[in-house]
Formats: structure tokens, C-alpha cells, sequence
């Protein structure tokens, strides 16, 4: 079965419960829309099927196969069928590689060719209109935006089966977001990638994703309850 | 005439690398009357971060500034010392908030020492984070604590907790929903209709719609458009700008077609030429921003300006 799962998960910081008993599935080839209120567990989530965060219950499965563990006990084959952009791209980069290093990461870690991992790197960063000249800079002298963009094609590095977007385009503005969101749809035609994307934005959503879901906000009473609209 | 809040003239930013420099502010002119909410566009690194920063002092070393910007009449804040002047009387919320915050101090303790340091109340605070919908209860949580959305709001609580008569927020809705959204710009209009001035930074073109007065819109570097709010979004001047309109999801969902240019390398003439499809012989030389639009041949008729 080809899809990125999460099973009955539920998540606390302390004595409070983010998610409670989730469960949602990304398929391959479909782009999946997740919205919900703001400190509602969406970003937990991500790190959840990242397989960077450790559920306190329920589990991750990924084509068909149970994962259990997060981080550094998740098989490394896992790990790079999926690619992660995370909210915050100031705390996801290291302020001292440039960026084309930041780019090149995934690929380094996979043990590509010097060369190969240069040509990679410039079709990456043409792709999401991220100029020559930005590339030799470290992250404190490019816009955020530029960043975030960085960490997009750092994301597709190793063309990964899975793709999890929390507000990846949140800082872009209307044209380069509707640039990344055709480049995404286009990957996903040729690669037949599943993407989730973390959006508020309910145009975007509604253009973009093939079904929403609504992660509604915890409170005692009430399951978590993720509704397809 | 009333003194404006904030006058800009002939603004110039540059930043000096080792094998290149890059134009990130060029020749910006403009000005913001009290009472004023003035929303900035534009691509992704054009050059809005560092007009907040140059404006609030906060540039790097390798980074040379020219040109005028003057507050409220009597500050000088391009040769001034801003002792007093920057959060006091302008006030910054930063595009970054997670890294902008102090990692070993709680929410409660940044926004009480603020407080303090602006000579007011530390009882106040549960009230300015209340203000900006941050629930007090979630202000003794650390800032790895806090989700990308709070971490946003709890920054606009320190930013306005001095009230300062000129605040520049730098895209403070992004990773909100929409209720908090709403929430915070009708925060922002508000204090406008009090008298303050709000920059408005933001790449959300339906919040610079519901709010600003005014919208400046800046490609490579430059102002390319200011019209009132209500004239942009009806008739854009600028191609950029017709571009930029039409690339909204729920328009056409294009994106302007080509690459933004590297500020590294700007031509002499209209640096939008090479993306644009009224371009002729006449845009290799730089448009002046005499009428709504800095363009050889905007979209609408040009008035003589004012
Ligand atoms: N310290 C620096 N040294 C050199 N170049 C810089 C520095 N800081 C920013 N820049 C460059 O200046 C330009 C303007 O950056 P700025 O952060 O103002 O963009 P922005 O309009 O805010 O973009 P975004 O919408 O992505 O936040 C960018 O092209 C960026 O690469
Ligand atoms: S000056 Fe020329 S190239 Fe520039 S926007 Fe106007 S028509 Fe297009
Ligand atoms: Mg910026």
C-alpha cells in the first residue's frame, strides 16, 4: 500500500494533549491540505510522520510497514523516502554552511558524487528560483523567503516519495507561492509523490490540495477529530 | 500641513560581499502620515526586511546606507544614535520570531522587562498579551515552547508594548489562522485610528486589502507602485503589480513568468524588462515614480502627481 499513514496518534507536552488518537493517510500521487487552528498540533503532527518526534501512542506506518522509534532508530531508508520542510527556516538551517551546502545535504549523507551533487544542486536551486549568486551566501544574508525556498529544494534533494510542507509557501509572496506550488505539482506528476501541505490559507487550499483535512483544536470533551472536507 | 510620521528620501542600501555587492535598497522615497497604515509588497527579496531594519538601525556591518529618513519632524534615525528611539519610538515585530526571541527567558519575563524598561506596569502584561490574542496562561512557557504562530504573537506583544507612535511589522500574520489574522490586523487598524502609523510588511495581499491605506509595492530593490489601497487592487499601474495581483490563488494562480533578478547585477534601465511583455527599446533606461508607477507604460493612464 503506497501511503504515508499516521495510526491513532496522540501526542502531549506535559499535561497537554496536542493530538489525541489521530489517524490520517497521505497516498501516493495525492496532495493532501491540513489546516487548523494556530497552536492546534499541526507542526507536532509533521514531525510526527517525519519521523522526528516519537508519539506517545499510536504509530507511523509508510507503504504498508509499521515504523516504530523516531529519530535516529528510524531505518535510514525510511527516513529519506520522506521530505520535510519545516516551519521555521532560520531554525532549520545551520547559519554557518551556504546555501549550496544547505542544499546539498540530503545528498552528501546519501554519498552522491562531488560533481553530480554540483549539477543537482544548481537544477535544484533554478527550480525555485533561487539565483547563482545567492548560492555561495550564508543564511543571514538572504531573505527569508530565499531561505525558505533554499530549504525547498534541500526537501527535494533526494526526490523523496513523501513530501510534508508546514506553511512552506507562508513566506512567500502570491506569485513565487503559486511558482513553488507548480513545481511541487509538477514533481508530483513525474515522481508520483504524496504531499501534505500545512496551509491557513484557504484559497491556496482550495486550489492546490485534492482534499482538506481539519484538525480541530483538543479540549477535554472532544476527540481530535479530523474531518475530509 | 501636518508633519508626516516618518519621511524617506532618496533611500540607498547596499551590502558589500567579497566578489560582489548587492543593491538591496534603492533610492526609496516615501512618507507616512499619523494615523496612517501603509502595507509594503513585493517578490521574495526585494528588499522589505532590510527597509524595516535600516529604518530601526539593526543592519549588519557590511551593510552602507545613504539617503534621509526622518521621524516625527525632529529624529533623524539614519544619523541619529537611536538610544531611546528604537522601540520606544519605533517599534519592530520581526519576519523571524522564533529566533528573535531571547531562548532562556519566558514569555512572561521578556514581556514584563519591556514593560519596565518603557516605564510601564508589569501588572500590565497579561493585558498586552491578551491584546494581541496570546492567552496569558501560555506566557510562562519558554520560547521552544511556543508554536511558530504564538511565537509570532507573543513578538507583536513586545513590539507594541512601548506604544510606539511608528511600528513596522514584518509579515506578523504568517502561521496564524485566519480568526488571529483578522485579530491582529484590526489590532493594527486600531491603533492607526488612534493617531500611530503601522508599515504593514506582508506577502498577504488580502490582509494589505482589509487594512492598509496605502500600498507601496517594491521590485528589486526599488518602489515600483503607491497608490491608496482601493486603486491598486482595481486598477494596478505596474505590470509587476498586475502580475503579482494575478498570480493570487483565487485569480489566475500564475506565477509572473521568469526569475527574479540578482540584485547583485541590476541592469540600468527597468530591472522588471526581462519578465515583462510591454517592454521596448524605451525601458533600458530606469522609469522615474512620477505618477502611481515607476514604468515607461503603465497600465493606467499616469496623473501628474501631486
Ligand atoms: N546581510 C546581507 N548581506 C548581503 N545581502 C543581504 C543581506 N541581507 C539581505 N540581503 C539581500 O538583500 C535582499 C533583500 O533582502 P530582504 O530580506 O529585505 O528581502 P525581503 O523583501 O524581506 O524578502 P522576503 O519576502 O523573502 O522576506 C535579498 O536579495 C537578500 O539576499
Ligand atoms: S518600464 Fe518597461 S519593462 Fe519596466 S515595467 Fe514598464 S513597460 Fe515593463
Ligand atoms: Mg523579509
Amino acid at each position: 500500500m503506497s501511503e504515508l499513514a499516521a495510526h491513532g496518534v496522540s501526542v502531549a507536552y506535559g499535561r497537554q494533549r496536542v493530538l489525541d488518537q489521530l489517524s490520517l493517510h497521505i497516498g501516493a500521487g495525492e496532495t493532501v491540505g491540513l489546516r487548523g487552528a494556530s497552536g492546534g498540533g499541526k507542526s507536532t503532527l509533521v514531525r510526527v510522520l517525519a519521523l522526528v518526534q516519537a508519539a506517545d501512542a499510536g504509530h507511523v506506518s509508510l507503504d504498508g510497514v509499521r515504523i516504530t522509534g523516531a529519530r535516529h532508530h528510524v531505518p535510514a531508508a525510511a527516513r529519506t523516502r520522506i521530505g520535510v520542510l519545516f516551519q521555521s527556516p532560520r531554525g532549520a538551517t545551520d547559519p554557518r554552511l551556504r546555501l549550496d551546502d544547505i542544499v546539498a545535504e540530503p545528498l552528501r549523507a546519501t554519498g552522491y558524487p562531488d560533481a553530480a551533487v554540483r549539477e543537482r544542486v544548481s537544477e535544484l536551486a533554478d527550480l525555485v528560483g533561487l539565483t547563482p549568486d545567492l548560492l555561495i551566501r550564508r543564511p543571514h544574508a538572504i531573505s527569508d523567503g530565499q531561505l525558505q525556498r533554499a530549504c525547498l529544494a534541500r526537501a527535494l534533494a533526494h526526490r523523496p516519495g513523501y513530501l510534508l510542507c508546514d506553511e512552506a509557501t507562508a513566506m512567500l509572496d502570491a506569485s513565487t507561492q503559486a511558482h513553488v506550488a507548480r513545481v511541487l505539482t509538477d514533481y508530483q506528476l513525474e515522481s508520483g509523490a504524496g504531499i501534505l501541505v500545512v496551509s491557513h490559507d484557504q484559497p491556496l487550499l482550495t486550489r492546490w490540495a485534492d482534499r482538506v483535512i481539519d484538525l480541530q483544536p483538543q479540549t477535554h470533551e472532544h476527540r481530535h477529530a479530523a474531518t475530509s472536507v | 500641513m501636518t508633519t508626516p510620521r516618518l519621511s524617506v528620501d532618496g533611500l540607498t542600501v547596499r551590502f558589500r560581499l567579497r566578489t560582489a555587492v548587492v543593491h538591496a535598497v534603492t533610492d526609496l522615497s516615501l512618507t507616512v502620515q499619523p494615523g496612517e497604515l501603509l502595507a509594503v509588497v513585493g517578490e521574495s527579496g526585494c528588499g522589505k526586511s532590510v527597509l524595516a531594519h535600516t529604518l530601526l538601525g539593526l543592519l549588519p556591518r557590511n551593510a552602507t546606507v545613504s539617503g534621509r529618513a526622518v521621524l516625527d519632524e525632529d529624529t533623524s534615525l539614519l544619523t541619529g544614535r537611536l538610544t531611546g528611539v528604537r522601540g520606544r519610538r519605533v517599534g519592530l515585530v520581526p519576519q523571524s520570531p522564533a529566533t528573535a526571541l531571547n531562548p532562556v527567558r519566558t514569555g512572561r519575563r521578556l514581556l514584563e522587562e519591556t514593560l519596565r524598561a518603557h516605564g510601564r506596569p508589569r501588572t500590565d502584561a497579561d493585558r498586552v498579551a491578551a491584546d494581541v490574542g496570546f492567552d496569558p496562561i501560555d506566557l510562562d512557557r519558554y520560547p521552544h515552547e511556543l508554536s511558530g504562530g504564538m511565537a509570532q504573537r507573543l513578538c507583536t506583544a513586545l513590539a507594541l508594548a512601548p506604544e510606539p507612535p511608528l511600528l513596522i511589522a514584518d509579515e506578523p500574520t504568517t502561521g496564524l489562522d485566519r480568526p488571529l489574522v483578522d485579530h491582529t490586523l484590526d489590532l493594527l487598524r486600531r491603533r492607526c485610528d488612534a493617531g500611530n502609523t503601522v508599515i504593514l510588511i506582508t506577502h498577504d495581499l488580502t490582509a494589505a486589502q482589509r487594512v492598509a491605506d496605502r500600498v507601496a509595492v517594491m521590485y528589486a530593490s526599488r518602489i515600483v507602485e503607491d497608490q491608496p489601497t482601493n486603486a491598486l487592487f482595481a486598477t494596478p499601474a505596474h505590470p509587476y503589480t498586475a502580475g503579482l495581483l494575478d498570480a493570487l490563488p483565487d485569480r489566475g494562480f500564475r506565477a509572473v513568468p521568469g526569475h527574479p533578478p540578482m540584485l547583485t547585477a541590476l541592469p540600468a534601465g527597468c530591472a522588471f524588462a526581462p519578465r515583462c511583455t510591454r517592454a521596448n527599446d524605451a525601458c533600458a533606461t530606469m522609469p522615474n515614480l512620477s505618477g502611481p508607477a515607476r514604468c515607461h507604460h503603465p497600465l493606467i493612464e499616469q496623473e501628474v502627481a501631486a
